[in-house]
């Protein structure tokens, strides 16, 4: 299925990329859709089957495949409304749907690959391709965020190479040169230390570009900000997800050798930084979508620590990444309507949504109090379960001053958010705002309500799937 | 033979630290790619011949020949003046590299493989941290490609240490060049040039908070 999926994206986005009619564009989303679904159902059905030898479809491959497939249908919709309210040039629109359907088609066969070198090679597929959605509006913002985004993504996918060629080092010394991940955590407690040690630091470094943690990430700020709103949304959850499985399945690894309580160190420290960065660019951001770009390296920083924090902390890291996709999706979504009203993402020259616009008023409102965490968000579900482990673990000063910081963050969100739902906006011309269709919301509402229902109350198959995922990592 | 190509390539970067010409940096980037070939060509030995032969090419054509001729190209048809611009004088510099050549040096006596020559170990690392260094100080956008680029002759050198067990990982290494080929196909079609008037990182300062 994965071969057939593979070739069958391959074409779909090649037709796209070369067709320029309206009609037949429609035909070929839809029909990459239906196909991103036939793969998600036929993976649910054969669980932990392995096909093409470098692929298999684990439990955390699963859960974020699901995930990828709930947000790729409401983004490739908000691409359309995007696109039709811009002059339509065929030319950039089939350069936009292709670029997007090759992004989509690298993250889920980036999540599903068991073996080192192919999430490599599938990771690198997606700089290329998202490079192209950032530079859609081909203006000089989008230029410099796209030379950005490349460069630094660019570098930090040679350092996660030298790290896998360190760990190709430590694996001969081992007496194998297999590197698919299963031989890895098996092999894991043998290795040699010094090269596992270089390993880990390159590798986490580099992946820390795609997950949006200190040190790298900076350039997916303004990728996040420059790419059309769709596909920002893509970038800020599901291509974040790439990055989490990435640092997740060599953290497994790391976990079953000796160099584990290092290793939390290391994460420890990234961690903390992200929140800390997070906390300060949030208290001075301008601009409406930086700042859930910025609220998303605060809730990579969070995952990442309760990955450090261990116990209940695995499965509230795993369900924090997932709750946060579905909210930060929505959130920029809902951007893209932001835009269209008050034509720039300045908090300053926006003001009384509510007056303008009330399902989408409604829908930031309520994302501001799942993005925030506050009950009965899903994520202040796994939050807590994070700050509990952390106790639990002795990271008491850890946790008082992330709760600090969080704090901060809350307040700085809140300012803004409230800044644009009801101060007036200055000079702002009433006269020739554009009317937004309520139900362009609706999605937003489901991913909305999705990260509420698996928070408070999870299907009992979405829970065997996060333990499944966790299994392999010390209790 | 291998080990003194290593040090050719090592000399070659306390060159380019003290290199005024955007030039003597193309020259030293193609000299490096005919190094590359040469430690290719003797250390890969057990590798299949289809194999070895694509490698053995791709060093050559691309590395040596297309991506040096490529950027001077590129550099004339720009008009982009021939000094570095550098921010820091080449004599800190040259100290700074040394200085990453002796760490590496002081690091690789911390492994204990017998498997794995230290030399290719000191070598990657003193060029992956010379290209970062290259970036992080030099003034135009082609300069960091230059940087960029060293730091995948790096990579590559790292590679061949395990290129006889697992040549797979050398032909991944290579899969790199489309970066490379990314950053040289936006400085041709000059959009760079064209959107931002001066090839320079100073314009690349408006995403900020």
């Amino acid at each position: 299925m994965i071969g057939l999926y593979l070739s069958g994206a391959l074409i779909i986005g090649c037709s796209l990329f070369f067709n320029r009619d309206k009609k037949i564009n429609y035909l070929l989303v839809v029909a990459f859709l239906i196909l991103q679904t036939a793969l998600t159902i036929y993976e649910c059905n054969h669980i932990n089957f392995v096909q093409l030898n470098y692929f298999s479809s684990d439990a955390l491959a699963l859960l974020m495949l699901i995930t990828l497939n709930i947000i790729s249908i409401p983004a490739m919709y908000h691409s359309y409304v995007y696109l039709s309210d811009k002059r339509d040039n065929p030319r950039h629109r089939a350069f936009y749907f292709a670029a997007m359907v090759m992004l989509l088609t690298a993250i889920s066969a980036a999540y599903l690959a068991n073996h080192i070198a192919v999430t490599w090679i599938f990771v690198e597929l997606t700089t290329l391709s998202a490079s192209v959605l950032i530079y859609h509006r081909r203006n000089n913002h989008s230029l410099e965020g796209t030379w950005k985004y490349v460069f630094v993504c660019a570098i930090s996918i040679t350092l996660v190479f030298i790290g896998i060629l360190f760990l190709s080092f430590a694996l001969h010394q081992a007496g194998t040169d297999d590197l698919s991940f299963a031989v890895l955590i098996k092999k894991a407690p043998e290795l040699n230390l010094f090269w596992l040690r270089l390993a880990f630091v390159f590798i986490f470094t580099g992946f820390t570009a795609k997950l949006g943690l200190v040190p790298m990430y900076t350039a997916g700020i303004d990728a996040k900000d420059k790419a059309p709103s769709p596909a920002g949304a893509l970038l800020s959850s599901v291509l974040m997800n790439v990055g989490f499985v990435g640092v997740f399945r060599f953290y497994t690894v790391i976990a079953n050798s000796p160099l584990h309580a290092w290793a939390n160190h290391v994460m420890l420290i990234a961690a903390l930084l992200s929140i800390f960065v997070s906390a300060v660019y949030m208290t001075k951001v301008k601009n409406i979508k930086r700042m859930f770009a910025y609220s998303s390296i605060e809730h990579a920083g969070i995952v990442i620590l309760g990955l450090v924090a261990g116990g209940i902390g695995y499965y509230a890291a795993v369900l924090h990444i997932v709750l946060h996709a579905f909210i930060k999706a929505s959130f920029f979504f809902q951007m893209g309507q932001i835009y269209r009203i008050y034509k720039s993402k300045s908090i300053y020259d926006s003001g009384n949504y509510f007056k303008y616009n009330l399902t989408g008023s409604i829908v930031m409102l309520l994302g501001f109090f799942s993005a925030t965490a506050m009950p009965p968000s899903g994520l202040f579900i796994s939050e807590f379960l994070i700050f509990r482990s952390l106790f639990e673990s002795n990271y008491l000063a850890v946790l008082i001053i992330v709760i600090i910081l969080l704090t901060v963050i809350i307040w700085a969100f809140g300012k803004n958010i409230f800044k644009l739902l009801f101060s007036p906006a200055v000079d702002f011309d009433e006269d020739s705002i554009e009317k937004i269709n309520p139900a362009e919301s609706i999605s937003q509402f489901i991913l909305l309500g999705l990260a509420v229902y698996l928070g408070i109350n999870p299907p009992n198959e979405f829970v065997t799937l996060i333990q499944e995922a966790i299994k392999n990592l010390p209790q | 033979m291998t080990n003194v190509l290593l040090i050719v390539f090592m000399i070659s970067l306390l060159y380019l630290s003290i290199a005024h010409q955007l030039l003597t940096y193309i020259k030293i980037l193609g000299s490096q790619g005919v190094i590359l070939f040469g430690i290719a060509l003797i250390e890969l030995n057990q590798i299949n011949a289809v194999n070895l032969a694509f490698v053995l090419l791709e060093t050559i054509a691309f590395k040596a020949i297309l991506i040096p001729s490529f950027l001077n190209y590129v550099m004339k048809k720009n008009n982009i003046t021939r000094d570095a611009e550098p921010f820091l004088p080449n004599f800190i510099s040259l100290i700074i590299i040394t200085s990453i050549i002796i760490g590496m040096f002081v690091l690789s006596s911390a492994i204990v493989d017998s498997k794995i020559s230290k030399i290719y170990f000191v070598v990657a690392l003193s060029t992956l941290f010379t290209g970062l260094y290259i970036i992080v100080t030099r003034k135009k956008i082609i300069t960091h490609v230059m940087g960029y680029l060293v730091i995948e002759n790096g990579v590559f050198i790292l590679s061949l240490a395990v290129g006889n067990e697992m040549p797979m990982l050398v032909n991944l290494g290579i899969l790199l060049d489309i970066f490379a080929s990314i950053f040289l196909l936006g400085l041709f079609v000059n959009k760079i040039g064209d959107i931002l008037k001066d090839v320079d990182v100073d314009q690349l300062k408006n995403l900020k908070d």
